[in-house]
């Protein structure tokens, strides 16, 4: 199984060059001086500069890029929080708990799964609206501390069926309660759910474009994909350099996650069809 | 008799109560208020009028960009889905017959259906298949002029179809998972009776892998309706040149937050629920006649 056809390798190795082709010129090109992008193009810059680093990084109307990173860490962070906390909550009820309509509720959360975002959107805005909380982060993070990202909550509620409930029992004949049973017994052993739950939700929080951009109109408080996109519409056809090196930085933190728990989120996408 | 209720349910109200007070305030209640306004006029100054269907009636008769957004939609995913899905699935094949590397490439092929759906990849397109984009380098090669295939309203939406398809990485490593659970006995009796690579692809690989194909298209079909971030962005905010690439959800947000039409953007969305629920639907009937499951 080990020897691998040398045209396969090849037709694989060629295609992985081709997508990443766009990626690594976009990189190239975050080096060179803003004149030469689009004459110069090729990988490598023939003029090295890292004026389009040092410029970008500045930001716009005063306001320099490491706030709007700050800003997109505040809400990831929160995200995070939101999401492992009361996810993992509920799915312990639904996993170990009896209670009156527990399969309506079930079927409830699994129906909230597949239901287009859209659907919600407006009403959601002219509550968020009425309660004052456009231009805070409030309406980002809020939803996911009342686990309202029901996908995770499936997750966690098939990482749980896993594990075998004699361990409850058993915990129960030492004293534990209900309540002890999930801090001490359930909670630590969820680890791989929880983490995969945290890097799904770091990732898409920091990739989300669209409530950013409904709730998000100030730019003190913008965050780093809604910069982008104010760059993009300010520096027009002036500042591609600045544009793409910003563009490049916006995807370190993504790119240092998947590094890290590549393993890990790999195992999440495998047993859950999340879809990345 | 209420003292034994709260006794049996107190320990799962602690517990679901965050999700109970989520999905109702940001789920449930907010569906019932948007199917309530989509009979309505409502612009967010002046209470909601109600005017019955008309925001449906004008949707399907009157409203050419309503109907150039779905058509684009829908070209968008019943093209671009296939396509990424049939990209991912060979890949998978090629990967799963014994190649040197696997992790290295399985990760490498997965780390643009990460990066994608972020603003800095849009921008990244829209440079590239713009006019003095490296794609015009390419098809220079081909003695082709060079232009911007995101201004030409004939290829707009073909270069966000080309980025669906350029992050087939997550449905191509669910394909892997999949092929890994095909017993190599089934392949082994196969090659006994005789049965060529092409009689062992339909004959074994494709029904067994079917289940995992219906997943993978279920939900590309439900993600790629609701699309938003790339056309946003390459189409500049609008919906492109000749409004090539508004899809729907683009839009329902120019609707809704642009122009103020809450009741009608919420009747658009609830269209877009039904469309999509149809099409499910539609997947789960048809299931029957060609997703195989053991037992």
């Amino acid at each position: 199984m080990q020897r691998s056809h040398p045209v396969k390798l090849a037709v694989i190795l060629l295609l992985s060059f081709v997508m990443f082709y766009p990626l690594l010129w976009m990189i190239g090109s975050a080096f060179k001086p803003d004149s030469t992008i689009f004459t110069d193009t090729g990988l490598w810059p023939r003029t090295f500069t890292l004026d389009n680093f040092i410029n970008g990084w500045k930001g716009f109307s005063g306001i320099a890029f490491p706030v709007f990173f700050k800003n997109s860490f505040i809400i990831v962070v929160l995200a995070v929080i939101g999401n492992v906390a009361s996810c993992s909550m509920a799915a312990y009820a639904f996993a170990r708990l009896d209670f009156s309509l527990k399969k309506l509720c079930f079927a409830v959360m699994f129906g909230t799964i597949m239901l287009p975002h859209h659907v919600v959107l407006i009403p959601q805005y002219l509550l968020f609206y009425k309660l004052g909380w456009v231009n805070t982060y409030l309406p980002l993070f809020v939803p996911k501390l009342l686990a309202t990202d029901a996908f995770f909550i499936f997750l966690m509620v098939q990482f749980i069926r896993g594990i075998p409930s004699e361990l409850d029992k058993a915990a129960r004949v030492d004293g534990c309660g209900t309540v002890q049973i999930f801090t001490r017994i359930l909670f630590p052993l969820m680890t791989p759910a929880l983490v995969t739950t945290s890097i799904f939700t770091f990732i898409w929080t920091w990739n989300d474009f669209l409530s950013q951009l409904i709730y998000i109109s100030n730019p003190k408080l913008f965050t780093v994909t809604l910069a982008l996109r104010a760059f993009l519409d300010t520096t027009g056809q002036s500042a591609y350099g600045s544009l793409f090196a910003m563009s490049i930085v916006s995807l370190v933190p993504v790119l240092i996650f998947f590094i890290l728990f590549q393993r890990l989120l790999i195992e999440g996408i495998t047993t859950s069809g999340l879809k990345g | 008799m209420l003292a034994r209720w709260w006794r049996k349910n107190r320990a799962a109200a602690l517990f679901l109560g965050p999700w109970l007070v989520g999905t109702l305030v940001f789920g449930v209640l907010p569906m019932l208020v948007s199917l309530y306004l989509s009979f309505t006029d409502y612009n967010m100054f002046k209470p909601p009028s109600w005017i019955g269907a008309d925001n449906f009636a004008s949707m399907l008769t009157s409203d050419s960009r309503w109907s150039q957004a779905l058509k684009v939609t829908i070209r968008y995913v019943f093209i671009g889905m296939p396509a990424q899905l049939v990209t991912a699935f060979a890949l998978a094949l090629a990967l799963n017959r014994g190649i040197r590397g696997l992790p290295l490439f399985r990760a490498v092929f997965y780390i643009p259906s990460l990066l994608g759906p972020s603003v800095a990849i849009s921008i990244l397109w829209k440079e590239v298949f713009g006019q003095e984009g490296i794609f015009n380098v390419v098809t220079g090669w081909f003695g082709m002029e060079p232009r911007s295939w995101i201004a030409d309203p004939s290829t707009s939406l073909y270069t966000l179809i080309a980025l669906l398809v350029w992050q087939f990485g997550s449905p191509m490593i669910i394909f892997l998972a999949g092929l890994k659970q095909v017993p190599k006995e089934l392949y082994e009796s196969a090659s006994i009776d005789g049965a060529g690579a092409v009689t062992r692809f339909f004959r074994i690989t494709f029904p067994m892998v079917t289940p995992i194909v219906f997943f993978n298209v279920v939900m590309q079909l439900i993600g790629a309706f609701q699309a938003f971030t790339p056309a946003f962005i390459i189409g500049g905010g609008d919906g492109g040149s000749l409004d090539s690439t508004l899809f729907y959800t683009l839009y329902l947000y120019i609707k809704g937050f642009n122009e103020f039409s809450m009741g009608y953007a919420s009747a658009m969305a609830w269209f877009l629920l039904l469309v999509i629920a149809a099409a499910t639907y539609l997947l789960f009937l048809s299931s029957r006649k060609w997703v195989h499951y053991e037992n």
